[in-house]
C-alpha cells in the first residue's frame, strides 16, 4: 500500500491494514449500542421505575455503554488506537481529571439539595410537590427572573 | 511498510532525532486543542448535572422529546432523537472512509465521501432546528398561581414540572412550572454543540473544494482531510454525550 502521508515528524507509518472492514465493524457496534441504550431510556419511562436502586442500576448501563461508543469513536475512527504509546498517554491521562471533577460537582449538587431541604423549609414545599420558585437556580431573597 | 512491527519495539522514542509522538505537528496540535474542547463540553455537562443533582424533581426526557415532525401529537418519545443521532453516527462513518481514501491517494474517494458528510452534516443542524422550534412554540397548558397559562420551553419556562392530579386543559394534562435551569442548560449545551458542527460542516466544505480543486495531490498527501476528520469525530463524540446527558438519563 502506497502512503500518501508525507512527514518528517512521523518515523513509524501505521499499517491501516482491513481496509473500511473496520470501519464498517464499529457503524454496527456503535449502532447497537445505540440502540440498546436506546431501549434502555425507554424502558426507564415505560416501567414508571421509582427512584432506587433499579433505576441507577440501569442509568448506570446506560453510562457504561456511552463511555465504550466514546472508546469507539476515539479508538478507531479518530485513530487514535493506532498511534503509538506516548502520544494516546499525553491525551489520555490528562482526562482522567474528568473522574475527580465528575465525582465532585455532582456530590456538590447532592449535598446542596440536602441542606435545602433541611433547612429551607419554604424551598422544599414549593420544588417537592415539582413546582419551582423563580428563584431556584440561585436561591436568593427576593430573586427575579 | 514492512518495517512497522519490528521498528515499533525498537524505537527509541526519546533518545532525540525524532518525534516523540511519532505524529505530525497539526495533527498533534488538534489533538490537544480537542482535549482542551473536551474539558469545556465537560465543564458544561458537569454544572448540568450538578443543577440537577440539586433539585427535588428534574423533568423526564422521554415526556419532553416525544414529537416527531409530521406526526402531530403523536407520543413518540425519543424517536426524533435518535434519528439524529444515527444520522451523526452515519455522517462519522462518511468521514473516515474519506480519511480512508485520503490515506490512499484517491481524490474521487475523498471528495465522494466528503459530499456525503457534509450532507449528513446539514441533515443534523436541520434536525435540530426543528427540534428547538418545536420546543420554544409548543403549547403546554401549566398552573401558575391558580391560573392556566401555555407555556413553551423557553429559557425562562420550563413547562415540564409534575401533574397536577386530575386538572387537564383541552385535551392536555395540566403541569406546574418545572425547574427554570433546564433551558438555559439544554439550549445552551445544544446549541454550542450545534456551533460545532455548524463550523465542522464549513471546514468540510473547504476541504472539499481543497481537495476537488487538486490542492492535497500537489502537497503529495491528504494529511488535512485526517485533522478535519478528528474534528468531526470529536464533534460525534461530544453528541454521545449530550445525549446520554439530556435524552437517556
Amino acid at each position: 500500500m502506497e502512503h500518501a502521508n508525507v512527514s518528517t515528524e512521523v518515523t513509524v507509518h501505521p499499517e491501516h491494514t482491513g481496509g473500511t472492514k473496520r470501519i464498517w465493524k464499529v457503524f454496527w457496534i456503535l449502532l447497537i449500542i445505540t440502540m440498546i441504550e436506546l431501549g434502555l431510556g425507554l424502558s426507564l419511562y415505560a416501567l414508571e421505575l421509582p427512584e432506587g436502586l433499579r433505576m441507577h442500576l440501569i442509568k448506570g448501563v446506560i453510562i457504561i455503554l456511552s463511555l465504550a461508543k466514546a472508546y469507539y469513536i476515539v479508538s478507531v475512527f479518530m485513530h487514535l488506537g493506532d498511534e503509538i504509546r506516548n502520544m494516546i498517554m499525553t491525551i489520555v491521562v490528562p482526562l482522567m481529571l474528568f473522574v475527580w471533577f465528575i465525582l465532585a460537582f455532582l456530590g456538590d449538587g447532592n449535598s446542596y439539595k440536602n441542606l435545602r431541604n433541611k433547612y429551607d423549609r419554604y424551598y422544599k414545599e414549593k420544588i417537592q410537590a415539582g413546582g419551582n420558585p423563580k428563584d431556584s437556580v440561585v436561591v436568593k431573597p427576593g430573586g427575579k427572573d | 511498510m514492512t518495517t512497522t512491527a519490528v521498528s515499533q519495539h525498537q524505537t527509541k522514542w526519546w533518545s532525540g532525532g525524532k518525534s516523540p509522538f511519532n505524529i505530525e505537528y497539526g495533527k498533534l496540535m488538534m489533538w490537544y486543542f480537542l482535549m482542551s474542547d473536551s474539558f469545556t463540553f465537560g465543564a458544561f455537562l458537569i454544572s448540568y448535572g450538578t443543577i440537577r443533582f440539586s433539585q427535588n424533581y428534574w423533568p423526564n426526557p422521554s415526556v419532553v422529546f416525544n414529537a416527531f415532525p409530521g406526526a402531530g401529537h403523536t407520543n413518540l418519545p425519543l424517536a426524533f432523537v435518535s434519528l439524529m443521532t444515527f444520522i451523526l453516527i452515519m455522517s462519522s462513518v462518511t468521514m473516515v472512509l474519506a480519511v480512508h481514501e485520503g490515506h490512499l491517494g484517491n481524490r474521487k474517494g475523498v471528495v465522494k465521501w466528503l459530499a456525503w458528510t457534509i450532507v449528513g452534516g446539514f441533515c443534523f443542524l436541520g434536525c435540530q432546528a426543528w427540534e428547538w422550534h418545536h420546543l420554544i412554540t409548543g403549547a403546554h397548558p401549566v398552573l401558575v398561581n391558580g391560573q392556566i397559562e401555555e407555556w413553551g420551553q423557553t429559557m425562562r419556562h420550563n413547562p415540564w414540572g409534575a401533574s397536577v392530579e386530575g386538572l387537564m386543559h383541552e385535551g392536555h394534562q395540566v403541569t406546574t412550572p418545572g425547574p427554570v435551569a433546564f433551558g438555559g442548560y439544554f439550549y445552551g449545551i445544544t446549541g454550542f454543540h450545534g456551533f460545532h458542527v455548524f463550523s465542522g460542516v464549513i471546514i468540510n466544505i473547504i476541504m472539499l473544494i481543497m481537495a476537488q480543486t487538486g490542492v492535497f495531490e500537489r502537497k503529495g498527501h491528504y494529511l488535512m482531510i485526517e485533522k478535519a476528520g478528528l474534528y468531526w469525530h470529536f464533534v460525534d463524540l461530544v453528541w454521545v454525550f449530550v445525549f446520554l446527558c439530556f435524552y437517556l438519563v
